[in-house]
């Protein structure tokens, strides 16, 4: 695949949409994680919800 | 069960566990194919290869503004029917939508160093789309300056509302001014004005954003939904300490 002369403006294009979009999906999972952590240590200090349902359930 | 159930936050995070593994490997799928299909394009007889900027550039685009109306409807939701999702839903989409108006911008700007001779002309496209990436940035910062959810949640709303006001102006600007940006080629009177050898594979790309933009919302609503889980725990063992 050749991509002639301008070939580091499209490179760059790509690059920059894949580290901005890997960005997105690791911001979402360690924010994720970090909330989960957060219901765990909660729910082990005896703290439950209204409905009575564990702090971790996730339904 | 009717639709309307799964506005409930705890029935809504049992549904994206069931479908979020299908939209990931939807999105992954379509992703490998796209991006497949804009490698093999064939050269434009103007443009050369920098044509498969394109490929990615049109679909952030369209997100940009696609994001901001999914966003307004939620606004909708917030001040009409007070849903404590619709706000959950404007809220986690604004940095996906900052994030695919930024590409938008930067993948633009790449494309127009070698077609147009610059980076950035300050034309009524550009303009207006560098509008709505600060409009995004706004709002989150309005929802990160507000500590109480629901106040947040009007102010957003009635902000993003305003913000909508922007988006036919993005839409048209290339038709009610003399744009430096090119008018519309896909979506217009007559039909697109792209050969099928550049629109298959950029309508594929978009549908593959498309679904990223699902998957990436769903997963970052499940997130908030649990953020605000976590701060109303929080305040049921401040105030049992308290008492």
């Amino acid at each position: 695949m050749a991509l002639g002369p301008y070939a580091s403006f499209i490179v760059t294009s790509y690059v920059a949409a894949t580290l901005v979009v890997m960005i997105l999906i690791a911001w979402i999972v360690v924010d994720y994680r970090s909330q989960t952590r957060r219901l765990r240590e909660l729910d082990e200090s005896g703290i439950a919800r209204r409905s009575g349902r564990s702090a971790t359930e996730l339904s | 069960m009717s639709l309307i159930d799964f506005a409930n936050p705890t029935r809504f995070l049992a549904l994206t566990a069931r479908i979020l593994p299908w939209l990931i490997g939807a999105t992954a799928i379509l992703l490998v194919i796209g991006l497949y299909q804009s490698a093999t394009a064939p050269d434009d007889y103007q443009q050369g290869a920098t044509v498969k900027i394109m490929f990615i550039h049109v679909p952030n685009a369209w997100l940009s503004m696609f994001v901001w109306a999914v966003m307004s409807a939620s606004a909708l939701g917030t001040l009409v029917w007070r849903h404590p999702l619709a706000d959950v839903a404007a809220k986690a989409a604004a940095p996906i939508g900052a994030a695919f108006t930024f590409l938008a911008l930067v993948t633009g700007a790449l494309w127009g160093r070698p077609m147009w001779g610059t980076y950035w002309e300050w034309d009524a496209r550009l303009t207006s789309v560098l509008i709505l990436f600060l409009m995004y940035l706004g709002l989150i910062a309005l929802w990160r300056a507000v500590e109480d959810p629901s106040r947040a949640a009007r102010a957003a709303a009635v902000l993003t509302l305003v913000g909508a006001i922007n988006l036919p102006v993005i839409k048209f600007s290339v038709d009610w001014w003399n744009t430096l940006h090119q008018p519309a080629s896909v979506f217009r009177v007559g039909g697109s004005t792209l050969d099928r050898a550049f629109l298959i594979p950029l309508l594929v790309m978009a549908v593959a954003f498309t679904l990223l933009f699902l998957t990436l919302h769903l997963a970052a609503m499940r997130n908030e939904i649990l953020r605000r889980r976590v701060r109303s725990l929080q305040m049921m063992q401040a105030s049992q300490r308290a008492a």
